[in-house]
């Protein structure tokens, strides 16, 4: 049987008349590796954004892990404007903010890279073990927890031993080249310890040879960490390549889903890659 | 109280309110465009004040004014210049820090100038007439100052909709970036916003100074605090909100002061602003935006 | 590892000389008037630049609410340690409100050990107070961006201020007539540290309490804030929580010092802590480098001293021969300091240590950079 770690119901956004994600209905199977891809502007990173509780949605609900997470109903000004596609309103009002959702075991990345820039690569990657410290301020400022002080340091460094960036440890993260940028900003979320890892663009700005090597390394942390993958991607030789099921979006809506194979041969998503004339 | 009473401290209330609604439009129209509290936006309404003073010792009152005017808006844009140009890339916390220093240096310079006394400031005969109204009374400048603001932002408001400079200032403050990629001037835009803020200042300056008759080096401080409040209360970026802002808060000081809380009437401008920081962020009039993630 | 047993070594060596310095000091206070003031307003004048820095530098909280904080621990302080005798003295206008005085029969007549901790009880309720309002504040303020978070500060310490200086309360603060006959710093432990030593004990206390902070894990996730509030936030860092904990520990420093200000001072007066001394403290932050904590004390010391000291003869007039030079006056002193610190924001926009901190190792290796560009040159 199939066990589903997120879902999303009727997502919707609109930012005041554009609705930048219409009726969005995903469904991520646990240990497998979901894309979502979609031209310039489609609505992915909305999406993203919602789903990690940076935006409200307009209408919907999203569901983690069997928990709900998020859920609106269009409210006030938006009751008004509302344009959406799905019509009917939701009931409830859930509201999370990033961190909590972080904590309940959701981590991303961003697709222009938003690293703790002045801040060493060890840093980066010790900083985000601190959402799980048990010690309070004073017990951490006093030095009362260092069993779990050492234990947050040993782990960063294993971390950073496991992503291949033990090497750069004190190096500011700034100063990194793009592609290993990109590999800290993913084993920062590592360290939060997630169930689910969301990927905005993990491929952008990389030639072919370092998007060949990304993906070997989605593969391998998603085994070794025992996670889920959800990714937006341009790059189709990595989304198909790794990808067990893809959603396609298209001006915010969701135009075909499926397997890559079925994906690639919908002639919704080749009109909407190519334009409508091509048709 | 009685009406006339009421209607006689209105009356000063609007006059204060027309000289803070002229110094509020330059601290909008700098934090338009370079998201900047031009902190030393207050001192140079001071300095204006001793310009006035020193203008006055030697010429008549028309090219006194005309003498404060001009060196106020230059001073302006040569605060621009040498403060703020040079961190146009720093963070903005940097830049902040730099109005700061400017402030200080100015209130220090002219403490070492004109020294911390306050300086009498001169009469200019037409504007200290006193007018009389049925029972109320009310010298000159009080009725001029603000039908005169009045008139200068209908113009202000015709420049930045009308002119091709006003264009690009709209511009510039809706999108830094893409205004920069698309060819206008930046530097000059911004020149043209000092400018603008400077002069209008110096207006400023001189009908609230006829009306409180001494300048010191601190006389800007406050003011100019305040003057940024209205700015965010009538929504940060908008003119009309300025002046509305300017207003109302000149006519509440007023109030709370012949009430007997002189005390709190700076402090009830500060209350009114996380007031409406936290209730509505964009001020009455501002456009309401959602952060990009 | 023997690396770090050296570096103890050095900093046991350096702080012993210290107070061998500080007790050399005491015991020569009268003909180093000057110095024992300037060190001890430089002192205090750290702990608040510090706690700014924690602020500022560290959480990236651009907050101009200190002198509010200040106030609020030196009123506090100041109310509570007025001795009984002098109540009618300085409450002259309008009569003390009876429970404080009650209150000061009461420590009065209470043992003398609590009779001698009391001055520390004052600073550390005069710092709880300020900590509690900034909890309370926090909540309204902390959700606001970067300068508008700094106006609406600058404007609740504008608010203190009235309330401190407003007739309503004028049997509690002495309303514009301020405060005096405050008892200068008690010495502690019985006498064994001399009260002209308090000072630096107490601020070192609490600046050692702060750089831990800072090294702790909520020290780092500061600075993630600092770095990036989205980036923070997705990392599972609370914003608010941890704002919250910044700004409230940096108040209650800043009351701390703002009580030590008032025993220093030994009167105050609600125009003591306008808007000009939050300036004057971000100017030191500044020149020290935001984000460094050895930057702040030492930039703290550095311009006491020259604002209080070095640069007093630019306010004299200056006599070469017959020749009187010209533009030395009062005030020019701080048109220079103000030109300095310009230069300083535009120039060296570091400041004296930029982001890095004091370490024997940084300057074990520039003296032994030194020595060989010397030894190179022979
Ligand atoms: N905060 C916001 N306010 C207003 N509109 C927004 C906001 N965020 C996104 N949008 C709009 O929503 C639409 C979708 O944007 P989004 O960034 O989600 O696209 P995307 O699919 O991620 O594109 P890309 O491949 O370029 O990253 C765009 O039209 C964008 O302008
Ligand atoms: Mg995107």
């Amino acid at each position: 049987m199939k066990e589903i770690l997120l879902k999303t119901e009727h997502i919707t956004m609109q930012f005041g008349g554009v609705v930048a994600v219409d009726d969005l209905n995903i469904e991520i199977e646990k240990d497998r590796i979901t894309a979502l891809i979609g031209p310039n502007g489609a609505g992915k990173t909305t999406a993203f954004n919602v789903i990690t509780g940076g935006y409200q949605p307009s209408n919907g609900r999203v569901t983690f892990d069997d928990l709900v997470i998020g859920e609106n109903y269009p409210r006030s000004k938006m009751k008004k404007i509302y344009n959406g596609t799905y019509k009917t309103p939701f009931e409830k009002q859930v509201v999370n903010t990033p961190d909590k959702i972080t904590r309940l075991g959701m981590a991303r990345t961003f697709q222009n890279i938003r690293l703790f820039k002045d801040l060493t690569v060890f840093e980066n990657v010790l900083i985000a073990k601190h959402c799980h410290i048990k010690a309070g301020l004073f017990r951490s400022t006093f030095m009362l927890n260092r069993e779990e002080e050492a234990k947050m340091l040993e782990d960063t460094e294993a971390l950073l031993e496991r992503v291949g960036l033990l090497a750069n440890r004190d190096e500011k993260s700034s100063s990194l080249p793009y592609g290993k940028q990109r590999r800290l900003e993913i084993a920062r979320a590592l360290a939060t310890g997630p169930k689910l890892l969301l990927l905005d663009e993990p491929a952008a700005g990389m030639n072919p040879k370092e998007t060949e090597e990304l993906s070997l390394f989605i593969k391998e942390i998603k085994e070794s960490f025992n996670l889920t993958v959800f990714l937006i991607e341009h790059h189709m030789n990595l989304v198909m390549d790794i990808s067990d099921t893809i959603y396609v979006l298209d001006y915010g809506k969701t135009i075909a889903q499926g397997t890559p194979a079925e994906v690639q041969n919908d002639p919704a998503v080749i009109r909407a890659y190519l334009g409508v004339d091509e048709a | 109280m009685s009406m006339t009473t009421i209607l006689q401290h209105c009356l000063t209330g609007i006059s204060l309110g027309g000289a803070y609604a002229l110094i509020a439009i330059g601290y909008t129209l700098v934090y338009g465009i370079l998201r900047l509290i031009n902190f030393a936006h207050g001192d140079i309404f001071m300095m204006a004040g001793y310009f006035m003073i020193f203008a006055l010792t030697s010429f008549p009152w028309p090219i006194a004014i005309l003498i404060t005017l001009v060196v106020t808006t230059l001073m302006g844009i040569g605060i621009e210049r040498a403060a703020y140009k040079p961190l146009r890339s720093a963070p903005r916390m940097s830049i902040m820090i730099s109005a700061i220093g400017v402030s200080y240096l100015l209130q220090n310079l002219s403490t070492y100038l004109f020294t911390a006394i306050p300086r009498g400031y001169p009469e200019i005969p037409f504007l200290k007439k006193i007018f009389q109204m049925g029972e109320l009374s009310a010298s000159f400048v009080t009725i001029l100052t603000p039908i005169l603001t009045i008139i200068l932002v209908v113009i202000l408001m015709i420049l930045v909709n009308k002119t091709k400079t006003g264009m690009a200032m709209r511009a510039v403050s809706k999108d830094f970036e893409t205004a920069k990629l698309m060819g206008i001037n930046i530097n000059r835009v911004i020149s043209v916003t000092f400018a603008i803020g400077s002069f209008l200042a110096g207006v400023g300056s001189i009908l609230y100074f006829t009306d409180r008759m001494s300048v010191t080096p601190f006389s800007g401080t406050l003011p100019g605090l305040k003057c940024f409040v209205a700015a965010v209360f009538g929504g940060i970026g908008n003119i009309p909100g300025a002046v509305v802002g300017g207003f109302f808060i000149g006519i509440v000081e007023t109030l709370l002061v012949a009430l007997g809380y002189s005390t709190f009437s700076d402090a009830f401008t500060f209350f009114l602003l996380i007031v409406m920081l936290l209730v509505r962020p964009t001020g009455l009039f501002g456009e309401k935006t959602v952060e990009k993630v | 590892m023997l690396k770090i047993k050296r570096n103890h070594l050095y900093s046991i060596i350096v702080l012993t000389l210290l107070m061998v310095f500080l007790y050399w000091l005491n015991a020569n206070r009268l003909q180093n008037g000057m110095l024992v003031s300037v060190l001890q307003k430089g002192v205090i004048l750290a702990l608040v630049a510090v706690s700014m820095n924690l602020l500022n530098g560290f959480t990236g909280l651009f907050s101009l609410g200190q002198a509010g904080f200040m106030s609020i621990g030196a009123y506090t302080t100041a109310i509570l340690l007025i001795p009984v005798q002098n109540l009618d003295g300085v409450y002259y206008m309008n009569g003390v409100h009876p429970a404080i005085r009650a209150f000061k029969m009461m420590v009065a007549s209470s043992p003398e050990f609590i009779q001698i901790i009391f001055p520390f009880i004052a600073l550390l309720l005069g710092g709880l107070l300020a900590a509690f309002a900034a909890a309370i504040v926090g909540i309204a303020v902390l959700r606001l961006k970067s300068d508008y978070l700094a106006i609406a500060t600058l404007g609740l310490s504008e608010i203190v201020r009235a309330i401190f200086s407003s007739p309503q309360f004028d049997q509690v603060t002495n309303g514009s007539y301020g405060l005096n006959k405050i008892p200068n710093f008690p010495p502690m432990l019985w006498g064994a540290i001399p009260s002209l030593i308090t000072p630096f004990i107490v601020v070192s206390i609490c600046i050692v309490f702060i750089v831990f902070l800072i090294k702790s894990s909520y020290g780092r996730a500061f600075k993630a804030i600092r770095e990036d509030e989205i980036a923070a936030e997705a990392m599972g860092i609370n914003l608010f929580k941890h704002k919250s904990m910044s700004f409230i520990i940096s108040s209650f420093f800043s009351a701390i010092a703002g009580g030590l200000l008032a025993m220093y001072m030994r009167s105050i007066e609600a125009k003591t802590f306008s808007i000009t001394l939050t300036y004057d403290i971000l100017l030191i932050v500044v020149i020290g480098g935001i984000g460094s904590v050895t930057g702040s004390v030492l930039s703290a010391f550095l311009v006491t001293a020259a604002k209080e000291w070095w640069l007093r003869f630019f306010d004299q007039p200056l006599l070469i021969g017959s020749w009187q030079v010209p533009l030395f006056r009062t005030g020019f002193r701080m048109v220079i300091f103000s030109i300095l610190l310009m230069i300083v924001v535009l120039i060296y926009r570091r400041g004296i240590m930029g982001t890095n901190e004091f370490s024997w190792d940084r300057i074990l290796k520039r003296l032994k950079f030194k020595r060989s560009k010397e030894g190179g040159k022979k």
